[in-house]
């Protein structure tokens, strides 16, 4: 059986700035540079990156919520990436996108009942006393009392707030999910509430979970296979266990080794990478190997040659690493020290500012 | 463990904190106590509606037309009877604050560089704007912010985030004081810009002598940086003790069950994720708190005594570990919810 999703070369580009006078190409911010990968049907895909690395732009292309500037997407088989709005929406009830924002995502002046009806509505597909039937099961299977049907949004607290949002996600019984940062806003009681239920309603309903996220022990625990993204690209795509026990690439390592644990003891235990410098703009990014002006390990043919994303020394297919010297099982990063005579540039990268650029 | 520990640099005892609301008096600290030594780092933990934030920004005057009874001290003078102008003086001069977000702490009309030097000339007047603005080159340097001589020209939104915070500790730390409170200092960073900025704090403390009160709801980072930790609930403090202590014999059952809850990096066994273990229901109201242990209504050991505000017991023989719970201290004697047993505020699945 073929993949859920397949996406092949995607590339969204946003135009920044002014256009230049007398024609010229006008900038743009690369959020998402070539980027393949696919998402088999009932697994679990991590998508991990710092802020401004596109993965939630990617999560938007994949599903079309953005149009792409290049590159496909194929969605069950059909291809989405030229559908018109017309086209896509009967296959918009098989995909479905949950945000991190519960407080953002639910419209204060509604009703519960007919927030997670909406679906329903939108699709003409249960009315009256049955689409209120099907209201309650929702409610009842993400674990909210069927009887506060009519209450509103603010009533509930900030957990409850993302099983509404999960409920309406689920009411069309899709076959994808893309969950961009769904327990980042919830204390961690209530994250590992939330986490149990989506590992629940994916055996229950065999759902397929994108899963984006900036908190490494999240992903690791809900995920499958993890895709570390950085600057509009994937650098390394691994299965759990080989991402962590046999890091390739040295921004995948320094990411996990500045990952806080609730274990002192691990801590004085591991090796620590600090990265050197910022992220740099994805408007103008590094040339060869993003990586390479923060790097440890860079050297000469970082600067000019960008790594393509394939299987690194012993690893099998399903492993991939864009580096052109990756680690070894057991090297220290720590160790390494670049051999290019390039100096990092103080590359400020605002994120925020960037956010307001995809938006306009 | 007595608040007024020997070496004790800030100490706050028996701090209650309430506001008025539409809805009632808000509770928001119920009677907390806490203190932290010169060079040390207290970590306070706790999650949204703790009481931790309001705890602290209370001690430095930041929580105005609030209701505060108790005491906090620092150096033997007194911070809550303490006029305006002399809290103005020991803000900046004695106590430095970073917050979590340095963009709203930071005039946008401004350029960094001046905000540091008005920072200490209005402290320490007489210092001429060269002096000033040299030393703010150093703190900048300090904190490691790349070409601090020409960066300090630039005006906030020209800095990264982590950057805006190095800026943020650069500024706190101008005047030396005694004490930095960061809360959530790394809480809108990356991992990798966290990673920098916990360094930074680390290195200001080994130069300083700063003792550090870190507010967080990640104890990831108060296992990084804090040598002792208090944990926060329902405006009360559930457990306090040395963050090895803290982290692997922990008594109290919030604080068990907070640790629980986080996703463990155990590899997992052929492919089958293990569940979490949350804590059911929600958080207490902070206007009808529970009469008794703020827990009790989620704790699944809870028994009839637990309607009763639990004292302090001591764990273990060191004198610096202490749990507000009627359990036994040793752990092996802990049993599930006798009597009425716990009463889940919600059912979670």
């Amino acid at each position: 059986m073929t993949a859920l999703l397949e996406v092949t070369d995607v590339r969204k580009y946003f135009p920044v700035g002014r256009r230049r006078l007398f024609g010229g190409p006008s900038p743009s911010l690369r959020a998402v540079d070539g980027v393949s990968l696919e998402v088999e049907r009932g697994e679990t895909l991590g998508l991990v990156g710092e802020t401004g690395c596109g993965k939630s732009t990617l999560a938007r292309c994949m599903t079309r919520l953005h149009d792409l500037t290049s590159g496909r997407v194929t969605f069950d088989g059909t291809d989405i990436s030229t559908l018109s709005r017309g086209e896509l929406r009967p296959l918009r009830r098989e995909m479905q996108v949950m945000f991190q924002d519960p407080y953002g995502s639910l419209n204060p002046r509604r009703r519960v009942g007919s927030i997670i009806g909406d679906p329903f509505a939108i699709h003409g597909v249960a009315e009256g006393e049955e689409r209120k039937r099907q209201v309650q099961a929702l409610m009842e299977l993400v674990g909210l009392n069927p009887e506060h049907f009519n209450r509103f949004p603010a009533e509930f607290s900030g957990g409850q707030r993302q099983r509404i949002g999960i409920a309406r996600a689920l009411a069309l019984k899709p076959k994808l999910v893309v969950c961009d940062e769904p327990v980042s806003a919830l204390d961690v009681s209530i994250q590992a509430q939330i986490i149990n239920l989506l590992a629940e309603l994916q055996e229950q309903l065999g759902l397929t979970y994108v899963f984006i996220t900036h908190d490494l022990s999240v992903v690791r625990h809900v995920s499958d296979r993890i895709a570390v993204m950085y600057l509009g690209k994937i650098v390394e795509i691994a299965d759990v266990d080989g991402l962590h026990e046999h890091t390739r690439h040295p921004y995948t390592r320094a990411l996990l080794s500045a990952a806080p644990s609730a274990d002192p003891d691990a801590l004085t235990g591991r090796e620590r990478v600090v990265l050197r410098g910022d992220l740099p703009s994805p408007a103008a990014p590094p040339s060869g190997c993003r990586f390479h002006p923060r790097c440890p390990k860079a050297r000469d043919r970082c600067l000019t040659d960008d790594p393509e994303l394939i299987p690194r020394l012993d690893d099998g297919p399903e492993h991939r690493a864009a580096c052109h010297f990756p680690l070894a099982d057991g090297e220290l990063l720590t160790l390494s020290r670049p051999a290019i005579d390039d100096v990092a540039p103080d590359l400020s990268f605002d994120p925020a500012a960037a956010e307001e650029g995809t938006t306009a | 463990m007595p608040a007024q520990q020997s070496g004790a640099l800030l100490s706050v005892e028996d701090l209650h904190v309430s506001f008025s609301t539409a809805d009632g008096v808000v509770r928001a600290v119920r009677g907390v106590s806490f203190s932290v030594a010169r060079g040390r780092t207290l970590g306070i933990v706790g999650e949204s509606g703790s009481g931790k934030s309001v705890a602290t920004q209370t001690i430095v005057g930041l929580t105005r037309g609030a209701r505060v009874a108790g005491r906090a001290t620092l150096d033997g003078e007194d911070l809550l009877g303490a006029s305006p102008e002399a809290l103005r003086r020991i803000r900046g001069a004695k106590i430095g604050m970073i917050f979590q977000d340095p963009l709203s702490s930071l005039h946008p009309y401004y350029k960094v560089g001046w905000q540091i030097v008005e920072m200490i000339r209005e402290h320490e007047r007489g210092t001429s704007k060269a002096a000033a603005r040299l030393r703010a080159v150093e703190l900048l340097d300090a904190v490691g912010i790349p070409s601090p001589r020409t960066r300090i020209d630039s005006y906030p939104h020209e800095f990264s985030g982590g950057m805006r915070q190095r800026v943020m500790i650069a500024m706190a730390m101008a005047l030396r004081p005694a004490v930095l409170v960061a809360d959530e200092p790394t809480t809108a960073l990356d991992v990798t810009v966290q990673a920098q900025v916990l360094d930074v704090m680390r290195g200001v403390q080994q130069e300083f002598g700063t003792a550090i009160v870190l507010i967080t709801h990640d104890l990831g980072v108060v296992a990084d940086l804090a040598d002792d930790v208090v944990v926060m609930y329902g405006g009360q403090v559930m457990e306090r003790a040395p963050r090895r202590e803290l982290f692997y014999r922990n008594h109290h059952p919030y604080t068990e069950g907070l640790l629980r809850s986080l996703p463990t990096t155990a590899p997992r066994e052929k492919g089958r994720r293990s569940k979490l273990t949350p804590i059911s229901g929600s958080p207490p109201s902070s206007i009808t708190p529970p009469p008794g242990c703020p827990f009790e209504p989620r704790c699944a050991y809870a028994f009839d005594k637990c309607g009763q505000k639990p004292p302090f017991r001591e764990i273990g023989t060191a004198g610096d570990h202490e749990s507000a719970c009627w359990l036994p201290a040793d752990r092996a004697e802990r049993q599930l919810g006798t009597s009425n047993g716990p009463r889940r505020a919600q059912a979670a699945p």
